[in-house]
């Protein structure tokens, strides 16, 4: 794929923990166009945040160890980087913007030394330009007084506002790729709606791809343009965002949908429910890690565990049956 | 409101909650933080009110301020026509047995050195409603009853999933037989698939017991889904009170159009069409509320009359309740 911004495949990622080791990524491959936004869904623990991790090499290791595969960013395979190298892509070129604005900016340090911090590392600015573009980044992300307010404290700032200010940092060094790790997850709604509305704003007048790691279908739905559903380490099915809200394929994301009740339900009626829950990854599956849960489940999903296989134009599945016929897949 | 009192299990007139605020050496009183200042509703018995608002403006402290479980700075709230706040010691535990509460975070809310036995069997010896081994056999009912297999009750909190632990707390809320419970946003804890579990086996429990539910949420379509009535808080007051229908269809307050607006709907083909209001800035403390209309600092409507007085609580249509000067 030679027109991919970021191109992943076959990585692999596991945790070793005191009850075993844990699978958490089993074979992600994904790419990422320039301007593009890619939305990735699912639960917690289904490996969409250790995925984007691996590939910024972010994983503690131990216990994590990235198994296998390869992150092309720019011809240059980011997991046999040194150390030294992975550092200067990392915050320069892609940067991230994880879920808790409360915790993850450094409390005994003020907002201003925080912006100025990868602007002197990475693009060497001196003191007094590092300044000047912190006020500018704070402006641009619509925080009022910018100047003035460089010198406050995290504490001094709501979490929306600190939400904004981890966006400026993110945005500092002009990056190519932003990860959004669940970034409006710990938000109010109309705080939720002013930070998409800014995501959507800066992606214009920036020209960068995103990365939009979240639970939430209806977060995805209003900004990405391309979605992949991960459920146990796997991505499961992957389209462009229409066809996906349209055509779910996968028994997981039809149920995903169908669960959520919608702010313009029309009429009231009981809620799709999956049951179970979603699977720890003790041992690398063999079999769909979706059939304990599936009410299509059959013998074959047992066994052996799909392939991700395009079922349209631009389409991935990974399940043994067409749900639209009832009929297997051959 | 003027609605036959028969069938309202509960009444709440012009709550108050403030919490004190001190300092310096002497621990003088220098303001208060009004968690809860003046809020009215009726709930109805066997139905469903949906508690809405963001976080901070007092939702939960209604909830709690309701079951006594912090003494109100002014107000009345009547539960099965008798006045709360009147009733002391043994009286008020009596009347305790029928309003339960099922909390946010099923991970922080169970004891972790009980057994689920323990816990769910708890309610019963302290309010002595079953004694020995009849208290093992209400709590297997209870277990079959939200859909958790009998044979776990001698397991503990952690070898349970989130929403298998929900089950345990909404087991322990049944025990005693209430006819009123509030849910403090029980399900935001969980993941997607399992919310709508925990929301079904609500909803059936509902209808099996008749049971009346204060269900508080910020999840808007949630709320949607579950509530007959809704009331739109907005730091300590409410805004805006009516049938879920007319709210979601004909919202009147601005504060309500802005947060169903901002509301992602799943759905690309919808969210393109969506018109989004897109309010300005955070929401003021309470310890310091704008004069007025508490949503004016925020509101893209506001005209001089909202700084001056605030807005009465009253009736438009049938039914509907909004607290803003510039709604006719």
């Amino acid at each position: 794929m030679p027109d991919m911004l970021l191109d992943v495949q076959g990585l692999e990622t596991t945790f070793k923990t005191p009850d075993g080791v844990v699978h958490a990524v089993n074979g992600v491959s994904f790419g990422l166009k320039e301007g593009e936004t890619l939305g990735v869904v699912g639960e917690s623990g289904c490996g969409k945040t250790v995925t984007m991790h691996s590939v910024l090499r972010l994983i503690p290791a131990p216990p994590g160890k990235i198994v296998a595969g390869k992150a092309f960013f720019f011809g240059q395979d980011l997991l046999q980087m040194s150390n030294e190298e992975i550092r200067h892509v990392r915050g320069a070129r892609i940067s991230m913007i994880f879920q808790d604005p409360m915790t993850s900016l450094n409390p005994v340090l003020s907002i201003g030394k925080q912006l100025a911090e990868p602007l002197m590392l990475h693009l060497g600015m001196s003191k007094k330009e590092a300044e000047n573009r912190s006020t500018e980044l704070l402006a641009m992300v619509g925080i009022p007084n910018a100047h003035e307010r460089l010198k406050d404290y995290p504490h001094q700032y709501s979490g929306g506002m600190r939400q904004r200010v981890m966006i400026a940092m993110a945005l500092s060094c002009s990056p190519q790729i932003l990860i959004a790790d669940e970034p409006t997850t710990a938000l109010d709604v109309t705080i939720q709606a002013q930070i998409m509305d800014l995501v959507k704003h800066l992606r214009n007048e920036l020209g960068m791809s995103i990365i939009w790691i979240t639970h939430d279908l209806g977060v995805v739905a209003g900004l990405a343009q391309r979605v992949m559903v991960m459920y146990g380490g796997f991505i499961i099915e992957e389209a462009d965002v229409k066809d996906l809200y349209a055509n779910p394929s996968h028994p997981y994301t039809i149920g995903l949908l169908g669960s959520l009740p919608r702010v313009d339900e029309k009429e009231r009626h009981r809620l799709y429910s999956i049951e179970g829950a979603p699977p720890v990854l003790y041992n690398k599956p063999t079999a769909c890690p979706f059939a304990p849960r599936c009410k299509w489940a059959m013998e074959r999903c047992w066994n052996e565990n799909p392939p991700l296989e395009p079922v349209a134009s631009r389409h991935n599945v990974a399940c043994w049956m067409d749900i639209k016929t009832g009929r297997p897949r051959s | 409101m003027s609605n036959n009192n028969a069938d309202v299990i509960l009444k709440v007139e012009e709550l108050k909650m403030y919490f004190p605020i001190y300092r310096g050496v002497f621990q003088r009183q220098v303001g208060a933080v009004r968690a809860v200042d003046g809020v009215s509703f009726n709930v109805y018995r066997g139905e469903t009110l949906g508690l809405v608002g963001e976080s901070g403006c007092g939702k939960s402290t209604v909830a709690r301020t309701i079951l006594q479980l912090y003494k109100a700075t002014d107000g009345n709230v009547y539960f099965e026509n008798v006045e709360l706040m009147k009733l002391r010691g043994e009286e008020l535990r009596q009347m305790r047995r029928k309003m339960q509460m099922i909390f946010q975070d099923p991970y922080a809310s169970l004891n972790p050195r009980m057994t689920v036995e323990q816990i769910v069997g708890e309610p019963l010896i302290v309010h002595s409603a079953a004694t020995g081994k009849e208290v093992q056999e209400r709590v297997e009912h209870l277990l079959e009853l939200v859909g958790l297999n009998p044979a776990f009750a001698t397991r503990y909190p952690h070898e349970f999933s989130g929403g298998q632990r929900q089950r345990i707390g909404v087991a322990r809320a049944l025990a005693l037989q209430p006819s009123f419970i509030v849910c403090d946003e029980p399900i935001s804890a969980l993941d997607v698939s399992i919310q709508a579990q925990v929301v079904n086996l609500l909803e059936e429990l509902q209808e099996q017991f008749n049971l009346t539910y204060l269900f508080i949420a910020h999840d808007l379509s949630m709320v949607r889904h579950i509530s007959r009535h809704v009331a739109v808080m907005y730091l300590g007051v409410i805004v805006e009170l009516t049938t879920r229908d007319e709210l979601y269809l004909n919202p009147l307050h601005p504060y309500t159009q802005a947060l169903l607006s901002a509301v992602p709907v799943p759905d690309p083909e919808v969210d393109v069409q969506h018109k989004r209001v897109i309010l300005e800035g955070d929401v003021p403390s309470p310890a310091n509320p704008p004069s007025g209309c508490r949503f004016r600092t925020r509101c893209p409507i506001a005209e001089s009359i909202c700084a001056e007085s605030r807005p009465e609580f009253r009736e438009v249509k049938p039914g509907h309740f909004v607290a803003c000067h510039l709604v006719k």
